[in-house]
């Protein structure tokens, strides 16, 4: 049976990992390498490492922290931030990366998911949408907007409406993270994430508000999320990827276990 | 142990690269050498992406060398992609034609309410007397991405449901594929690397 995934996210600044709340507030959580491969061994199915502040400053993805990173680790490696270009995704998956998470620069240039899908295949591009809901709107998730270079600006895109343009350029996964949810721990957004696994035939991972096991039942019933993505419940050890999976089984929840 | 890794610009290179390395096998690349090709001890021809990346390999000639080298009994291993090239094509690429080892062709998955493509970790259920599957034990999970899949015959060595069962390993003789990526599925996988690396001519 396929498995829902448990995807553990190391936001990356100045290459270390740091975790920050609603985009702000950042904290410093450890090397890299470290983390990425602690977090496999604890079972997590998936490691996606964003570099944050690449699209903000203007930087090239760390390309030997990802190197680095790759070396020990065997499972799937998702490597996001900065990549504005096809090449740019050419040199993150040379240096070990299985695939790269568009987001500023695909809105900025849609043709850029094209391009990537056709030289490494759609299951090598994810497409980021980072999403905040507007409360006076007349359908907040319908409504919910997309905003770009690390959460600082609105793209004058609606969600749903972008993650379908995603997929019909070729994206092959979309994360999907609520701005309003982000670090807060009180739970994913549900019903977007729902509105977009509906709109979709692609896989989509659910980010932002992960804090209780439950808050993951929810996001994989109600939310319809094909994975889900943590950083901060992971690393100050509240719990590991494995625990959090045999919890989730225990709720009926499909998972990879043992792992 | 050494291994001949091939490289038609369609393949997670660096991935399976890694994963071989690791287990202490001695990894060379090639594009285009045949007579690299031609004295392989083994041969993996990894994959991800588009079927119709493997009209490279008619084009650099590397279709006739490695099939004379499955001739002569050199263990080859293709993955993903490098699996259904093993079959006679792929709806994916009617055009393009596949070595033809095994009779059948690749099919995308069944129109239902599933998403498309498979992605993720999902189990497996091994034939016994599997050579590249010794060891791993029913129900363990590998990671898949992929939108096309091979039936099931005689030869399937592994299969896994989704939308419908199909072969998630195939064998016979010294001809393996994998539909999973071996080097993205933790120890299953490199338990399945290691059997290949192993596996006697």
């Amino acid at each position: 049976m396929l498995t829902k995934r448990i995807i553990a996210c190391l936001d990356v600044h100045d290459g270390r990992v740091v975790k920050g709340v609603q985009f702000v507030d950042i904290v410093d959580a450890g090397d890299p390498a470290t983390q990425a491969v602690r977090h496999a061994h604890d079972g997590a199915d998936e490691i996606v490492l964003l570099d944050i502040t690449a699209t903000h400053e203007g930087r090239a993805t760390l390309l030997d922290t990802v190197r680095r990173t790759a070396r020990e680790l065997f499972v799937p490696f998702c490597v996001g931030g900065g990549i504005r270009t096809a090449d740019d995704a050419a040199q993150v998956f040379e240096a070990g990366a299985d695939k790269v998470s568009v987001n500023s620069a695909a809105l900025a240039d849609p043709t850029l998911i094209d391009a990537i899908g056709r030289s490494f295949g759609a299951q090598a591009v994810v497409v980021a949408i980072d999403a905040r809901r507007d409360p006076d709107a007349a359908d907040p998730v319908r409504d919910a907007q997309v905003y770009v270079q690390g959460g600082r600006k609105l793209a004058g895109r609606r969600v749903v409406e972008w993650a379908r343009e995603a997929e019909a350029r070729g994206a092959g996964e979309i994360l999907l993270t609520s701005m309003n949810s982000d670090g807060m721990r009180t739970g994913f957004d549900c019903e977007l994430t729902a509105a977009v696994s509906e709109a979709v035939g692609i896989p989509v991972i659910a980010s932002g508000g992960a804090g209780t096991v439950d808050h993951f039942v929810d996001v994989f019933g109600r939310g319809k999320a094909d994975a889900a993505l943590a950083a901060s419940i992971f690393h100050f050890g509240l719990s590991s990827a494995r625990s959090l999976k045999e919890e989730l089984a225990k709720a009926g929840v499909a998972v990879r276990l043992p792992c | 142990m050494r291994v001949t890794v091939i490289d038609y610009k369609a393949g997670n290179l660096t991935s399976v690269l890694k994963a071989l390395r690791h287990l202490g096998a001695d990894a060379e690349v090639t594009d285009s050498d045949l007579a690299l090709v031609e004295g392989a001890e083994r041969i993996v021809l990894p994959g991800v992406g588009h079927f119709a990346a493997t009209e490279r390999l008619d084009a650099t000639g590397l279709t006739a060398t490695i099939r004379a080298a499955i001739g002569r009994g050199v263990p080859f291993l293709g993955i993903c992609v490098g699996m259904q090239w093993l079959y006679a094509g792929s709806g994916e690429a009617p055009g393009q034609p596949g070595l033809g080892q095994f009779a059948e062709s690749c099919t995308r998955f069944s129109e239902s309410n599933e998403k498309v493509p498979h992605v993720g970790w999902n189990s497996l259920d091994v034939r016994s007397g599997s050579r590249l599957l010794a060891g791993v034990e029913p129900g363990e999970f590998v990671y898949f991405t992929h939108s096309y899949k091979a039936p099931v015959t005689a030869d399937t060595a592994g299969t896994t449901k989704y939308i419908e069962p199909f072969s998630s390993a195939v064998e016979r003789g010294n001809v393996m594929g994998v539909q999973f990526h071996p080097e993205k599925s933790g120890a299953t996988g490199l338990k399945i690397l290691r059997n290949f690396l192993e596996v006697e001519r």
